[in-house]
C-alpha cells in the first residue's frame, strides 16, 4: 500500500491507483513469514476481525456479484469508517457501490460493476466515477481471475489471451504485451493480485478456519491463497471432526486463514449457497432508493441500516422476518429434486 | 404490422438468437436474453447443448419461471453437470473447448466491436458503463452471437471504446492483434439477423425479421449497411416458440 497521492492544484484530489501489482518476491515470503500459521483457534468478533483490515489497505472480497459477498464485513468496516481501501473483486453489485458510498474504499478492481442487470447502470458508481472522485479499475474477467492466481501462485504474472485487440488494455498499462519467448506468439501479461486483507463467507468451518464451500466457489481459493490476511465469516462454525467426515468438500486450508466469525445470514441481502438467495425485495428497495439519488439516497440507506442498527441481526430485521424466510425457502431449495 | 402484435421486441430476438443454436453446442452464454434463448433451444431442438455460465457452470438446465438473476447465483447450477471456480469456466474459452459464445450489447460497430465500458472520451466520459465482465474473453476466445436492440445510438460506425472485440478494423486486424480464434458470427436484433463479410470483415444483412424493410435496417443503422446478395426473410417466431419461451420467463423478467 502507498500514500494516497493529491494534486498539488488544491483543486479536486487526483487519485492514484494503490493497486500494487506483481510484488518483489522476497517481500511476499517475508509478509508470510510473519504470519502466526499454527493451529490454532482464530474465532472472534466481527468488530475485532475488521481491526485486521487498516486504513489504505488492498482488500480482496470473495464470491462474484450478489453471491456469498461477505456483506456483513463490509457493513462492520463501513461502520467503523474505514478509509481509502482498495478493494478488488471478479465482480462488483451493490458491495461496490456500499464501499463507494460510504467513502470507505476510494478505488475499486474488478470486471464489471453495477447492482444487478435487472437494474441497469448503477448511479452510484456513476456519480463517483464520472465525477472523479473513486477509480473504477477495469479488466476482463479472466483477467482478475489469473491475478488472484498469480498472487496464489507465488509468481508475478499470468500470461493470458484475453483483453487484447481491446481499448481496456490502453487504461491498464499494468499489464504487458509481449511476444511469447517459445512461439512468437502475442500474450498479455497480468500482474499478481496480493491483497493486504481477503474477506471471504462462506458455509461452515472450524474454529482454525478449515472452510468448506458448497455450490459455486468463484475465485475464493486463489483469493484466500494470495491475500497476505484472511478473514472468514461464515454461516456455521463446525468441529474440526465435522470437517474431516469430508475433507473433499475443504476449499480453503486453516493455514492461510487468520480470523473467524460466525455471522448467520452474513451474506445478506445477497446469496449463500444453499442457505439463501438474495432478498429482492430488499435490493429492489435499495435500487430503487441509490438510483433515484445516489447522494442523499445511499446517505440515508446507511444511516438506517449501516450505522443505525445496534447489531447485524438488528440489521437483518430490517431487511424482515418474511422476506428472510422466502430467500431461506429458496436457498435450500437448490437441494429440491 | 399484424405480425408485431404477436411478440414483443425481446421475444423476437430471444426466439431469433435460439435457432442460431445447433445440438451438441457448447455455449457460453450471459444472463438475459443468451440465456433464455440457450435454454429456449435445448427445450425446442437441442437437449444436448451444453451451457456454460461464467460463474462457473458447466452443462446447466435452467428450470422455467425461477430464472437467475445473474449468471452467478445457485439457481445457475440447477441440474448442472459440474461446478467449477470461475477462472476456470473462463479458462475453457482460451483452452478452446466453447463453440459460441451468446452476449448482449449496448454499443456495437460496423465490425461487430463492442463497447459496454465508456461512452464519450474515458479519461472524462459522459456515461461510466459496467464493463467488460465476462464480455472481453467471451469475444476474444470464440465465435459470438449478439442479441441487442436495434436502436441508431447502438449501432455506431466505431464504438467510443472496444470492451469486447469483433473484427477491430476489419480484413485481418483481430488476428493480427493477437486473437487468431473467434470472432463475431451473428448479430441478432429486432429488425434482423447479420453476420459478417469473410474479408472486409464488415456487418452484413443475412436476412429481415418478417414485415422489415431494408430502408428500415439502414434508417437504424448509424453506418452503410452491406446486404448479402441471397439475403432472405426469416420466418416469423411460431406458436409453439413463443409459448415455450413464456413458460421459460412467466414473470417477463428478461422479456419485458
Amino acid at each position: 500500500m502507498s500514500e494516497q497521492s493529491t494534486s498539488s492544484g488544491g483543486a479536486a484530489p487526483k487519485l492514484a491507483s494503490r493497486d500494487p501489482g506483481a510484488r518483489p518476491y522476497g517481500d511476499l515470503r517475508a509478509d508470510l513469514l510473519k504470519r502466526d500459521r499454527s493451529l490454532r483457534e482464530k474465532v472472534m468478533s466481527l468488530s475485532d476481525a475488521a481491526s485486521f483490515v487498516q486504513d489504505g489497505m488492498t482488500v480482496g472480497i470473495g464470491g462474484s456479484t450478489m453471491s456469498r459477498t461477505p456483506m456483513a464485513m463490509i457493513w462492520e468496516l463501513m461502520r467503523q469508517k474505514k478509509r481509502h481501501l482498495s478493494a478488488s473483486r471478479c465482480i462488483v453489485s451493490t458491495d461496490g457501490d456500499l464501499l463507494f458510498g460510504s467513502d470507505v474504499a476510494d478505488e475499486i478492481v474488478t470486471s464489471w460493476f453495477a447492482q444487478g442487470i435487472l437494474w441497469g447502470l448503477s448511479k452510484v458508481m456513476r456519480h463517483h466515477v464520472e465525477s472523479g472522485s473513486k477509480l473504477y479499475q477495469e479488466w476482463s474477467h479472466m483477467a482478475v481471475g489469473m491475478r488472484f492466481r498469480a498472487g496464489a501462485m507465488g509468481v508475478p504474472f499470468m500470461p493470458t489471451r484475453a483483453m487484447l485487440g481491446s481499448d481496456i488494455i490502453g487504461q491498464r498499462p499494468e499489464a504487458k504485451e509481449i511476444d511469447c519467448p517459445f512461439t512468437g506468439e502475442k500474450l498479455l501479461l497480468v500482474p499478481a493480485l496480493n491483497p493486504d486483507v481477503a474477506i471471504i463467507h462462506v458455509q461452515r468451518c472450524d474454529p482454525y478456519g478449515n472452510a468448506q464451500i458448497d455450490g459455486l466457489q468463484f475465485m475464493d481459493v486463489d483469493l484466500a491463497m494470495a491475500a497476505n490476511r484472511v478473514i472468514l465469516t461464515t454461516e456455521r462454525i463446525v468441529s474440526n471432526d465435522q470437517i474431516r467426515r469430508r475433507p473433499d468438500q475443504t476449499k480453503i486450508p486453516f493455514f492461510c486463514v487468520d480470523a473467524v466469525v460466525e455471522v448467520p445470514f452474513g451474506s445478506a441481502p445477497h446469496e449463500c449457497f444453499g442457505v439463501y438467495e438474495p432478498m429482492m425485495k430488499h435490493m429492489e428497495a435499495y435500487v430503487a432508493q441509490v438510483n433515484a439519488d445516489p447522494v442523499a439516497g445511499m446517505r440515508d440507506y446507511l444511516d438506517r441500516h449501516v450505522y443505525g442498527p445496534k447489531s447485524w441481526n438488528e440489521f437483518l430485521s430490517l431487511i424482515g422476518m418474511d422476506e428472510i424466510i422466502e430467500a431461506s425457502r429458496q436457498g435450500r431449495s437448490i437441494y429440491n429434486d | 404490422m399484424t405480425e408485431a402484435h404477436r411478440y414483443t421486441a425481446t421475444e423476437i430476438l430471444a426466439i431469433l438468437s435460439s435457432r442460431q443454436l445447433t445440438d451438441g453446442q457448447v455455449v457460453f452464454a450471459g444472463v438475459g436474453i443468451p440465456l433464455l434463448a440457450a435454454t429456449l433451444a435445448q427445450k425446442l431442438r437441442c437437449p444436448g447443448l451444453t451451457i456454460l455460465f461464467e460463474g462457473g457452470v458447466v452443462g446447466a438446465f435452467v428450470e422455467p419461471g425461477k430464472l437467475p438473476p445473474s449468471t452467478n447465483d445457485q439457481r445457475c447450477t440447477k441440474r448442472a453437470n459440474m461446478v467449477l471456480g470461475s477462472a476456470e469456466v473462463l479458462l475453457l474459452l482460451q483452452r478452446g473447448y466453447v463453440d459460441i459464445g451468446f452476449m448482449g450489447g449496448a454499443q456495437i460497430d460496423r465490425h461487430g466491436n463492442l463497447n459496454s465500458s465508456f461512452i464519450g472520451d474515458p479519461a472524462k466520459p459522459k456515461i461510466r458503463l459496467p464493463g467488460s465482465g465476462g464480455g472481453n474473453d467471451i469475444s476474444s476466445l470464440t465465435n459470438m452471437i449478439v442479441a441487442m436492440k436495434h436502436e441508431k445510438r447502438r449501432f455506431v460506425e466505431q464504438v467510443d471504446f472496444i470492451t469486447s472485440p469483433g473484427f477491430i478494423r476489419g480484413g485481418k486486424t483481430r488476428a493480427e492483434s493477437g486473437l487468431p480464434a473467434g470472432g463475431m458470427f451473428r448479430v441478432i436484433t429486432e429488425l434482423a439477423v447479420f453476420g459478417f463479410d469473410e474479408t472486409s470483415r464488415s456487418m452484413t444483412v443475412l436476412a429481415l425479421n418478417p414485415s422489415v424493410t431494408r430502408e428500415e435496417v439502414q434508417d437504424n443503422t448509424g453506418f452503410e449497411l452491406a446486404f448479402s446478395p441471397s439475403a432472405t426473410v426469416t420466418e416469423p417466431p411460431t406458436d409453439h416458440e413463443l409459448a415455450t419461451l413464456r413458460t421459460i420467463d412467466p414473470d417477463r423478467l428478461f422479456t419485458a
